[in-house]
Order: structure tokens, then sequence, then C-alpha cells
């Protein structure tokens, strides 16, 4: 390229930018352009032809203007007729002014494609380069479309120079980036590759640039630029620093080159060839191993670009994540690095140890610079430094250390940049999810950042906290105790008040019985922060509110009045007003209280007399209701539903969500008891009250009355209703089905795609009410839908199921609720069959479920002490009366879980019993009518062998057996 | 990828900017600015990265001057480190001991230096 020296500058060009310089002011900058604007204009139009310096000047001049920020909007045109000249200054300058300021006037872009074809064909390099260059610089798709296809000849060609060899691969690059479509893959795309062979160093990296992005799109096409990149990369990587003359920087061999292979190589899988594989894991090494050498030179920039090529060789050794050996080193080396004083490099390190901490060869190597990562985020200066050791912290987080690094995070968050708080919060709340042994803790960890970094915890957090303390009934009372506390200091942030107003509504109950969180004092702490919460939030606590009114009625009065008060009634938000009004009138009405007996069991009298009508006795049927007498009868075992603090029984069970309905009732036992005062009307459920479990329990009650009117009612369902020899088999699945009610009352039954059933059922006593909810997931009307219940063998004298038809036709996406009741006569060991059949379409379907009925429904939990318990044992001691199992878990072995199961079960579990605290102990008795059966029993958890033997003994045998085979099922 | 090359002095004053990716001049302008907003409170002790939109800017300051190479998030910090100091050491040879004022004074010259878009090899900011 010709020599160009300082002196050869245009001197008018650099008077005229001192003037620009020395001007005070914008409008005596103004000023001096318009000058030389006006002085050029004048010699662009004037007579005289100009010379070729001088339109270089002038060209020159106008370009400055440009760049100053000033339109230009002449010479065009004799900046194109600079690309004609023969200097390379003049052609230089004409190249320089189209590329900054053409647009795609046509008439110009006509003249401008011709120079730049004819300076292609010139075979001058210096001018080929230029054009080369201004193709580039326009980049645009007129420009692709006029070149594209010259461009690849040229790089290709025999006879073309090094630099215009180079010149074309980063312009064809260009055009191809900027319209894929325009550069068509050819023959010469195999040339392309063979590029890498280049002597020329700078062609070679020009060509990797150009394959490493034409290979994303086409990866087989270049499939064979592995093996040269691999050999080109060993021959650099074993060269001694000097061999490379110009591209040795700072005695490291060709580094870009190095990483941009690296780069290229990171774009294919591990070569399949042994021999390549084993060259480039070579390479790999020596880079590791160079690391570990002494500097050749002191200079930062020798260590950056000896670093850089160390950094790209660990993203191929992730990249592969198939060397264990080499991503253990990696991580050594990073580990080096993180302490190292070069604040980039410790950057770098941490950044890098991210995707590691990903890889299972490498993350245990990586947990090992745990204290280092966290004294980063403690002392590092440059907050994006400590966002790194953040995500590292984050990224290499696991079960074994999860506590610590949560905490750490959370000591971090109170002095975090603001910048980062937020990141900070999503990912504490996800790791405290995610690695939750007891989720106490997640709610400790989430209650923490609610107070650390309130405004920062999103909207997504404190829902999640609330779905997962919903969803887990071993942590709710917890969740309750730590609100109340957490809401006690002075200033607490509002989404602490959501969360707390929330939990305390749906749980409060649970912490009801201290008298320091007595409902009064729960609901005066509420309304202490009320008026300082916006609008939202205090919605929500309206909600609170009543469903205080609800769990609590002695704060009935109280929150009325709150209601009541003009800011409530008259408040200017429609929605507060709208709840406080709504809220008030529902508290005064009875909507909320609790259902009253039902009034639609018929008497066994008027079930007769409407078989011999007929159907069509639907009147007779209403007179019932009228009739004391069946009043009477039933009246004094109904059971009382305790849907107190759930929704109504049809509220969305079977919407669209997949997920169990969120708000289970509280388990029979365990919370149950802390309900009591709000059942305070059912008599059935005072312990003291109902038959003394220390009298009843183990002994055997015959019923006074063999014969009770319940059994007459268990009769068969009406004649319509096909008899049990009719209905196919049960669903091979609905054994499987079955087992997951077992330890709970609720939830999805059943599912394909035509139907869903869920199920809603409580149980007191000998007595239960199920709701079965059958969902219609078509758009097409199911007609002669008819769901009965089935008693196979001689299944109805020992359970009675009374049900209520359902209408006929349900229509598409609609839902029809069915109510059962259900009495427990003796004890039995097979549920009761659930058919449905129905058309849809025209087709008859037909399904044969077990109802989820078991014997464990009618448990009654019994609380004792550890003296009564062995004493009670021994007495059980007749081998036929105990059955014992020895089974694998198929469940993770969780105490929290286990209990879960075995209250949801329905016994009653008795702490320090057992001399192993691990072992679970318990008791209840299962009521039937006809008598009582005692149960005992015993959980003995082996983690180690992940094994359990569970023991039952009860006054029956088959009872024990049954039960011990159905609680071994839920492990 | 470079996305964009900008050299500003401490003012904000811009020296050269070159673009990789379409913008149009508010956008452009947009860039310069925030840019400059991003780098000149960073100190030494800091790190020579740092993350700007969906990309980082990879920049290092000679005496009142900022060279600051936008990039892939993915790309290799040092090497574009590296080549910044490059390109810096190829401006010294070119205008002996070369300073901002060279720049201003010989702007069509440094815009020549820079117009293949990649980097990495001394060759390429070789001097026209």
């Amino acid at each position: 390229m010709p020599a160009v020296s300082k002196g050869d500058g245009m001197r008018g060009l650099a008077v005229f930018i001192s003037d620009i310089r020395n001007c005070k002011s914008k409008e005596a900058e103004i000023k001096r352009i318009n000058k030389e604007l006006a002085n050029i204009r004048s010699k662009f139009k004037g007579d005289k032809a100009l010379d070729g310096y001088s339109k270089k000047k002038y060209v020159c001049k106008l370009l400055f203007i440009f760049l100053l920020g000033h339109d230009i909007d002449f010479g065009h045109m004799e900046a194109v007729n600079l690309l004609s000249s023969n200097k390379y200054t003049e052609k230089q300058i004409g190249y320089l002014f189209i590329s900054v300021l053409v647009n795609s006037n046509s008439e110009l872009i006509r003249l401008i494609n011709n120079a730049i074809k004819n300076d292609l064909a010139s075979r001058n390099p210096t001018f080929m380069c230029l054009a080369l260059h201004c193709i580039a610089n326009v980049g645009s798709r007129e420009m692709g479309e006029a070149f594209a296809a010259d461009i690849p000849r040229i790089l290709v060609a025999g006879d073309s120079m090094d630099s215009v060899k180079q010149s074309a691969a980063l312009c064809l690059l260009r055009l191809y980036k900027a319209s894929p479509d325009l550069v068509p893959m050819g023959e010469w795309t195999a040339r392309v590759v063979h590029l890498l062979n280049d002597q020329h160093m700078g062609v070679v990296t020009a060509a990797v640039s150009l394959i490493t992005c034409l290979c994303k799109k086409n990866p087989d096409d270049f499939k064979t630029c592995v093996s040269l990149a691999v050999s080109r990369l060993s021959r650099i990587v074993s060269s001694a620093s000097t061999d490379l003359q110009d591209y040795t920087y700072y005695f490291v061999p060709a580094p870009w080159l190095s990483v941009k292979l690296l780069r290229l190589l990171q774009c294919y899988p591990p070569p399949e060839d042994a021999a390549v594989k084993g060259r480039l894991v070579e390479c790999l090494e020596t880079v590791l191993n160079k690391a570990q050498e002494p500097p050749k030179s002191k200079k930062v920039q020798h260590s950056n670009a000896k670093n850089a090529i160390l950094f790209e060789t660990i993203s191929l050794i992730i990249h592969y994540d198939s060397e264990p050996n080499l991503l253990v080193r990696a991580c050594n080396q990073l580990g080096q690095f993180l302490q190292h004083r070069e604040t980039n490099l410790r950057y770098l390190a941490l950044e890098s140890m991210c995707t590691l901490a990903s890889s299972e060869f490498s993350h245990e190597a990586v947990k090992t610079h745990i204290d280092t990562v966290i004294n980063a985020l403690k002392t590092e200066r440059d907050v994006s430094v400590r966002q790194r050791a953040a995500d590292l912290l984050y990224a290499m987080c696991d079960r074994s250390n999860a506590k610590q690094i949560v905490s750490e995070m959370l000591r971090y968050l109170e002095t975090a940049d603001y910048a980062i708080r937020e990141e900070i919060v999503l990912k504490v709340a996800i790791l405290a999810e995610k690695y939750a042994v007891d989720y106490s803790w997640y709610v400790d960890t989430i209650l923490n950042l609610i107070r650390i970094a309130g405004d920062y915890v999103s909207e997504e957090v404190w829902y999640r906290v609330l779905q997962i303390v919903t969803n887990r009934d071993d942590v709710q009372g917890y969740a309750a105790k730590t609100v109340f506390e957490a809401l006690q200091a002075p200033a607490c942030h509002e989404n602490m008040v959501k969360v707390g107003g929330y939990i305390l509504g749906e749980f409060g109950n649970l912490i009801a019985g201290d008298p320091r969180s007595s409902p009064p004092v729960q609901f005066s702490l509420l309304h202490s922060k009320f008026h300082l919460c916006s609008v939202a939030t205090r919605a929500l606590l309206l909600s609170t509110y009543i469903k205080f009114i609800n769990l609590f009625p002695e704060t009935k009065a109280t929150i009325q009045g709150v209601l009541r008060a003009g800011s409530q009634l008259r408040n200017a938000d429609v929605e507060l007003q709208q709840r406080a009004v709504e809220y008030l009138t529902l508290s005064s009405a009875t909507v909320l209280e609790e259902m009253p007996p039902f009034p639609e069991r018929e008497s066994s009298i008027l079930a007769k007399l409407k078989r011999k009508k007929g159907p069509g006795a639907g009147s007779a049927l209403d007179d019932s209701r009228r009739d004391p007498s069946s009043h009477d009868i039933n009246g004094g075992v109904e059971p009382t539903p305790s849907t107190v603090s759930t929704p109504s029984p049809s509220a969305d069970l079977l919407g669209l969500r997949a997920a169990p309905p969120p708000a289970a009732p509280p388990a029979p036992s365990g919370a149950g008891n802390l309900l009591v005062d709000v059942f305070s009307d059912s008599p059935a459920t005072q312990p003291g009250l109902g038959p003394s479990p220390e009298e009843a329990f183990l002994s055997e009650l015959e019923p006074p009355a063999p014969e009770s009117p319940m059994a007459l009612l268990a009769d068969p369902a009406p004649a319509a209703d096909p008899g049990p020899e009719d209905i196919g088999p049960p669903i091979p699945e609905a054994d499987e089905l079955l087992n997951k009610f077992v330890c709970r009352n609720n939830g999805v039954l059943f599912e394909n795609q035509l139907l869903q059933i869920g199920v809603k059922s409580e149980f007191r006593q000998n007595l239960g009410r199920m709701y079965l909810f059958y969902g219609n997931k078509t758009s097409v009307q199911f007609q002669n839908f008819s769901p009965t219940v089935v008693h196979p063998g001689d299944l109805q004298t020992h359970l009675a199921v009374q049900t209520k038809r359902v209408a006929s036709q349900v229509d598409g996406g609609a839902q029809v609720q069915q109510v059962l009741n259900i009495e427990c006569l003796r004890d039995f060991l097979t549920p009761p069959l659930l058919s449905v059949r129905f058309r849809y379409g025209g087709a008859p379907q037909s399904l044969t479920l077990k109802l989820p009925v078991t014997i464990n429904k009618f448990f009654q939990p019994t609380e004792m002490a550890a003296q009564d318990f062995f004493q009670r044992w021994k007495q059980l001691s007749l081998p036929q009366q105990e059955a014992q199992k020895i089974f694998k878990a198929n469940h993770p072995m969780d105490a929290e879980v286990t209990k879960a199961k075995l209250l949801g079960f329905g016994s009653a579990l008795l702490d320090n019993v057992d001399p192993n605290p691990e072992n679970f102990v318990g008791a209840g008795i299962i009521q039937t009518k006809a008598l009582q059966v005692g149960c005992l029993l015993r959980l003995e958890p082996n983690a180690q062998a992940q094994m359990y033997r569970l023991t039952l003994r009860t006054s029956k045998e088959p009872v024990s057996r049954h039960l011990c085979e159905l609680l071994a099922q839920q492990f | 990828m470079i996305r964009f090359i900008l050299i500003q002095n401490r003012a904000g004053k811009t020296r050269l900017a070159k673009w990789y990716m379409q913008f149009d001049d508010d956008e452009k302008q947009k860039l310069i600015e925030e840019v400059h907003a991003v780098v000149t409170v960073r100190d030494a002790k800091h790190t020579n990265f740092v993350e700007f939109r969906n990309f980082k800017i990879i920049y290092r300051r000679y005496a009142g001057l900022y060279f600051c190479i936008c990039v892939d998030v993915n790309d290799n910090n040092l090497a574009y480190l590296e080549a910044i100091h490059n390109f810096v050491e190829v401006l010294n040879e070119y205008f002996h001991n070369v300073c901002e004022l060279d720049l201003v004074f010989n702007f069509y010259k440094v815009k020549e230096n820079t117009s293949s878009g990649q980097t990495g090899q001394s060759h390429v900011f070789a001097v026209p």
C-alpha cells in the first residue's frame, strides 16, 4: 500500500478545522460553516474545472461538516467523480464520503456501482480493497444484490492477493449478516474451508470469522473445518513465542486467531475422529499448562492475551462437557483467578465458573470455592463483580449448601446495590423453594426477604409463598405464628401486611388458641396497619376481616363496626366501598353460617311409596322435606359440614386448573381439633360428648338394634339404575386412583379427554358426605348421564351410600354436582363402585371407578399418654390382631410428609411414645354404626435402607390387615 | 461480533463512531449518550467490562479518551480489550505519539482504519 506520511495532509482542511475549533460560540461555528459551504458550492459550480486535489479537499471538508452534525445536500457527484481517480488518496476520500453519506439515491447508486465494478476488476489490490471496504461499509441490500455473486469468486480465486482475500472474506461476512439470502452457498464453500490452511495469517483470521458465521446455518457444509481448525490451532499453541513474528502479540502467538479458532470449534460437537480429538485435547492441555508457566512479560497485555485464549479454551471444554479431567483442571485454574489482584480476571473467573457449576463433572469442584465467592460478594468494589458472585452462588447451590448460600444472600441483600436487589430477591426465593427440606425454613426465608427488601419482592414471590403454605398443611400453623410475630414490628413492609393478612385470614385459627394471639389480638394487629396501606392491600385486608367474622364469631361485632365506619362505607375507592358494603351485608346475613342439617334425606316409607308409584312422584319428595318424622329419624345423627373455611363446594373445583383445589379443608384430625369452637353447635364433634375414647376403646360395641333405619335406606338405588351385574369391571387404574385418596379427601378422582370427576368429602364419626363433581370437558352435551353407586357383594350391609340423582344432560363445558351421604354400618374391606354412563355424540360411554371411601375415613383420632398406649398395645397381643408389613419406600422419606400422611390417614399422632424419635406412633378408633374398632399403629422408617416397617394392631383381624395394606401403599 | 465502536472524550464528545448494525440517527445519539454515562462513572478498580442492554461494552481509557467496543455477551472480553490496545498502538505508531487532536485533524484516516468490522489481527488496522 502506498505510504501516506503525516505531511501529506490538506492544508486548507487543517485551517478549516482549526477555525471551527477556535469558534467561541455555536453561532460563530455555524457562521464559519455557512461561509465554507458557500465557498465550496461556488467552487463546484464554477466554470473552472477543479483538479483532483481541490476536489478531494472540498469533499473532505464537506464530510467534516457532515460529521459535525450538519446536513449536506450537495457534493455527491464530486465524490463519485473522485472514485474514478487513479490516485489512492483521492479515491480513498471519495469512497469514504460515499460510505458515510450515501443513501438510496438511485441515479447515484448506479454510478457508484459502476465505479466499484471497475475497481474490483482492476487487478490493483489497493483499489480492490477500497472497493470491498466500501461495499462492506455500506452493506445495504442494493450493494448485496449487485456484488454478492462476485465476492466469493474473488475470495477463492487463485490469483487474488492475500490482502484482497482478507478484505473479500470480511466483506462477504458483512453482506451475509445483512441479507443471508443474497449469498448463495456453492462450490466455493469447500474452498473457503481450505483457506484455514492459508500461508497468510490475516487470510486465515478473516476466513475463520466468515466460516464461524456461515457454519451456524449450514453446519454440514462446513464440517471439514473442524479438523483443519484443530491442526491450525495445534500449530499455533505449540509454536514458540517468536515463530509468528508479526502475529505475536506481547509474546503470545496469534492470540486473536487462537480465540477465533476455539470459538469456531464451539459450533460443533467434539470431533468423532479419535486422532483429531486426541490432538485437540492435547492443545487444550497445552493451553492449561501454559497458564501455569511464569509470565514472559510483566505487561498486562501479555497476561490479557494469554488469558483470552485460556478463557476461550475453558469455554470449549465446558461446551464439550465430556472430559471430566479437563473440567476439573479448568475449575482449579479459575479458582486461582478468584483471588487474583486484577479485577477483570476475578470477574471473568466468576462468570466462567457459573457455567462450570452446571456440569455434573465439575459441580463439586466449583462448590469448594464457596467461601471465596461469598467473600467476593461481601468485599468486591465493582457491583458487576458482586453480581457475578451472586450468580455463581446461585449456580453452585444445591441441597447441601442451600442454607448457607441463602443466608449469605439475605445478608448481602441488606447492603446490596439497588440495581441488583430485585434479582437477588428472586434468586433467594427460587433457591429457598427449590431446596427447602423443611418448609418452616422456607417460610422464614421469604418473610426475611420481605422484611429486608420488601420493595423488591415482586408479586410472584409473595403469591408463591401463599401457594406453598396453602398446599402444605404441615407448615400452616408455623406460617401463621411467624407472620403474626413479623407483623408486630413497628414498621413493616406492605408486602408483609399482604402476606400476613392472607395467612391469618386462612390459618389464623391455628394460633387462636394462644391468648397472646387470640382472634381480637390478631384483628387489631392487622387493623393497625390498615390505614397505612395502599388500596389493593386494604381490599385484601377487608377480605381477611370477613374471613375472621367467619372463623371467630367473637370478632364479629368489632369488625362489623369497622366495616360500618364511614371511611369504609363511603370510601372514595369503588373497590373498597363495594367490599365494605357487601361484606357488611354478608356478615349480617346467614350466608356465611354453617349449613343446616340436610333436609333432603327421604324416609324409608316415602322411598317405598315412590317405588310403588314409579317415577313422577316428585311432589311426594317435596312433601318429605316438610315431614317432621324424617327429621326425627335422621336429625340426631346428621353430621354438620366442615366447609366453613373452605370455598363453597361448587367453587371451581373442576375449573380449568389441573392441580387439586388449593384450599384443602383441614385434615380430619390435627387441624380439626383446633376448629372445635367453630363447630360448637355440632355436639358430635365435642370430644367430651362423644363416646369416651377411654371406655370405648378396644371394645366392640354391638348395636342396640341391628335393624337401623339407615339399613333400609341403603336398599339399591331406584329401579332404573343398572344392577351390579350390568356394570363393567373397574378401570385398570382404579386402585391407583383410590390410593391417592386414602390420606386425603379432596382432589381429582378421574380425568380423561371427555370427563373430569372431582371429589370433595368430609367424614365425622361413622358418617360422611361426599360431593362428586362431573365436568364435561368437551363442547358437546352428554346425554343420558347417569352416575350410580354400586355395592359389590354384601357391602351394602356394611356401608350405606345414598345418592341424589343428577340431571341426565350435561352441557358442554358444564359441571354437575352429586351429593352422596355415606354411613358406615360395619367395618368393610372393599370400596363401593361408581359407575358412570352417558352418551357422547351418540356413542355410549361407560366407566367404573372405585369410590374413594375406605375404612380409615371413619377414623377418630385418639390422644393418649405413652403408658396407656403400651398397656393397650400389650392387650392386643394376639397374633391375629396384629398385621405387619415391611416394604420399600416409594417416595422420598421426609418426616414432615410422613406425618402429614398419617394425619390424613386419620389416626392421631402420639409424640414421645416411641423411644426412637424417628418412629411414628398413632392411635384412633374406627367408628361404625355397629361397632367401634380400636386401632394402634407404629411406623418405623429406616432411612438407610429406604424401608419402612408398619405394624397395626386392632381388635379385629381383617381390619388390621386391611388398614396395613392401605397405609403401606402410601409411602 | 462487534456491534459498534465509539471513541469519546471525557466530556462525551465523540471522536469516532463506527456502527456495524443498522441504527437510525436518533438511536445512535441515544446510544452514544448512554455509553458515555455508563463508562465515565467507573473507576480504575472496576473491570473493563460493562453490561449494556443486551450486549456488553469492553472499554479502556487512554488519557482523556474512552475507547469502547460494544460486543455480544458471549464474546471474549480479554480478546477485545487487547484489540483496543492494539488499535491504540497502531494509531500511536502512525501518528508518532497519538493524541486526541490527531484524531480530530486526521479523522478521514482514522475512519479508514476501522472499516472492516472484524478485529483480531495486527494487520486489520494496518495503515492504508
